[in-house]
């Protein structure tokens, strides 16, 4: 499938932004955050700004934007639709529970609750829309919407070691939840890929012509001599090679390099140390969520390839 | 409304195409895309016709197949558009209410004004009948020629899909699929027609009937005779063959 920036920019962004709202909810709940104004800024501001940041990437996948309201009305049926309705649904709360913290210094505890919650139901939602789509096997699979709840989940904590530091608030509790945090959540990405790698063909291109068993098919006259938005949006190819070593990258630069940093900070103690190393695992774990995210459409694979060409998806 | 109708639809319109005698001619691709071009689903896409790299959007296309080896080898042409499937999924996954299935008689459209062009109804379509339309903004699919079916100021036997009414090989049929005493259902019981990838689950309402055994290469006469060298002809023939 093509990658296209804006989904990857939205999911990644928004992601992150849902992960942060729900860690620094259910921290400052728990106690592990002040309900200081300047706690609650330092981690529902970036929140909400990576949230926005990620919306405003996904009009830019809609050729006619400016219709977008419509997107609420079907969320009978729709994943798409509920993530918009869940999106739209966690502001009031998170703007609630912003106001309440960062204007009065205090955490009403049923905005941090439904803001988290929230966060949960629109992240999952995203997943929901990926997962259901048969034609696309590598999506179509039980453990995608536990992976982008998980991946979003750790880096809202990561995020969360970094807010931390940057207003002085001990982060020890939130480093030691970002690990395991990370260790799932790239755990469940491995077994995502594995899964999709020896997954059997759903479909051959002799079931997808209705002639069952009379293989080999060969295509030997495309329906169009050039390209087209079918093709450009199904036939996007990458090189197997390169997809293995993009995600060694990937986990080395989701995994090994955040834990190793958030490690230092732990050990190292003092606010600067512990400030640095949080924006080091941040921006490490940034990168490797964009190369996976580019990996999960590059990967992909959808049947109407059976038509132009490949012998199975 | 993006739910699927509760019931079955009571007609299910739809088409069998014919493997066996589509020649890949494209006219029912062509005539598609000038009846289309002007009717309900147009204007569809048509970007540099005569240049270098021609694109645009189509609501039919045929590709050509060369299907098993040896002797066994055969050419197999094969019309892909929308199968209208009962189990729609573009249609459920559309969050703006643009796809939509027809209660009356299972046609799946898409009212452009609604729709936003998210391209999800084309990712979830296993069969690749829908193309977002690069000048418009929206998703384009097959109609069934909505506009052309129903149109009781057409005569009767223009009432049928551009596609079906332009095949010269008389491959495509039109017609109520649910009908189980119909042309239709009779054509498909008789020539063993298949439904596409059924393991996926949409249900789709055209058929496709598959090519007729051919005669081993053997007991055919041979393709071409050899010519004769003797008698009168023969030396007309060295003459002017050189």
């Amino acid at each position: 499938m093509h990658p296209a920036p804006s989904l990857i920019a939205f999911t990644t962004l928004a992601g992150a932004g849902y992960g942060l709202l729900a860690v620094w909810s259910l921290a400052g709940l728990a106690g592990l955050v002040p309900a200081a104004p300047r706690a609650g800024a330092a981690g529902l501001l970036p929140a909400l700004a990576l949230i926005g940041a990620g919306l405003l990437a996904s009009r830019f996948h809609l050729a006619r934007p400016e219709r977008a309201l419509l997107a609420f009305t079907q969320w009978r049926t729709s994943w798409l639709s509920r993530e918009a309705v869940a999106a739209a649904a966690t502001f009031l709360p998170a703007l609630v529970l912003a106001g309440f913290w960062i204007l009065a210094g205090r955490i009403p505890p049923a905005a941090a609750l439904l803001a988290a919650a929230g966060a949960v139901v629109t992240v999952a939602c995203t997943g929901q829309i990926y997962a259901v789509l048969r034609p696309i096997p590598r999506w179509h699979q039980p453990l995608t919407t536990p992976v982008f709840l998980a991946l979003a989940g750790a880096s809202g904590a990561v995020l969360a070691v970094l807010a931390a530091a940057l207003v002085g608030v001990p982060g020890e509790p939130l480093a030691l939840a970002a690990v395991p945090a990370l260790a799932v959540a790239w755990g469940l990405k491995l077994a995502w890929w594995q899964r999709g790698d020896r997954a059997a063909p759903v479909a051959t291109a002799d079931r997808a012509i209705g002639l069952a068993g009379r293989a080999p098919v060969r295509l030997v006259e495309p329906p169009h001599s050039s390209g087209g938005w079918l093709v450009d949006e199904t036939g996007y190819r990458v090189a197997r090679r390169h997809a293995a070593k993009l995600r060694r990258i990937a986990l080395a630069a989701g995994l090994v390099v955040p834990v190793l940093f958030l490690a230092l900070g732990l050990l190292s103690g003092g606010r600067l140390a512990a400030a640095t190393s949080g924006l080091a695992a941040a921006m490490s774990l940034a990168l490797a969520l964009a190369i996976e995210r580019w990996l999960f459409f590059a990967e992909a694979r959808h049947t109407v390839r059976l038509w132009y060409g490949e012998a199975a998806v | 409304m993006t739910a699927l109708p509760d019931r079955p639809p009571a007609r299910r319109l739809g088409l069998v195409i014919d493997l066996d005698t589509c020649v890949g001619c494209q006219a029912c691709v062509i005539a598609c895309k000038a009846w289309n071009s002007g009717g309900a689903a147009g204007p569809l896409a048509d970007a540099e016709p005569y240049g270098r790299r021609p694109s645009g959007t189509w609501l039919n296309r045929v590709h050509g197949f060369e299907v098993g080896e040896g002797e066994d080898g055969r050419t197999v042409y094969f019309p892909r558009s929308c199968l209208h499937c009962e189990n729609a999924a573009c249609v459920t996954v559309c969050p703006t209410g643009a796809s939509y299935k027809r209660a009356e008689d299972g046609i799946v459209l898409v009212d452009a004004s609604r729709c936003i062009g998210c391209s999800l109804c084309a990712w979830a379509c296993p069969y690749g009948a829908r193309e977002l339309d690069p000048a418009s903004g929206v998703m384009k699919k097959c109609t069934l020629c909505v506009d052309r079916i129903h149109d009781e100021r057409l005569p009767p036997e223009e009432r049928e899909p551009a596609c079906v009414a332009v095949c010269p090989a008389r491959a495509r049929h039109f017609g109520d699929l649910a009908d189980p005493e119909g042309p239709l259902a009779r054509l498909v019981a008789e020539r063993g027609g298949v439904e596409l990838l059924p393991e996926l689950g949409y249900r789709p309402t055209n058929r496709y009937l598959p090519p007729r055994p051919g005669r081993p290469l053997a007991a055919q006469a041979p393709l071409v005779e050899a010519p004769s060298t003797a008698g009168f002809l023969g030396w007309v023939d060295r003459l002017l063959g050189g």
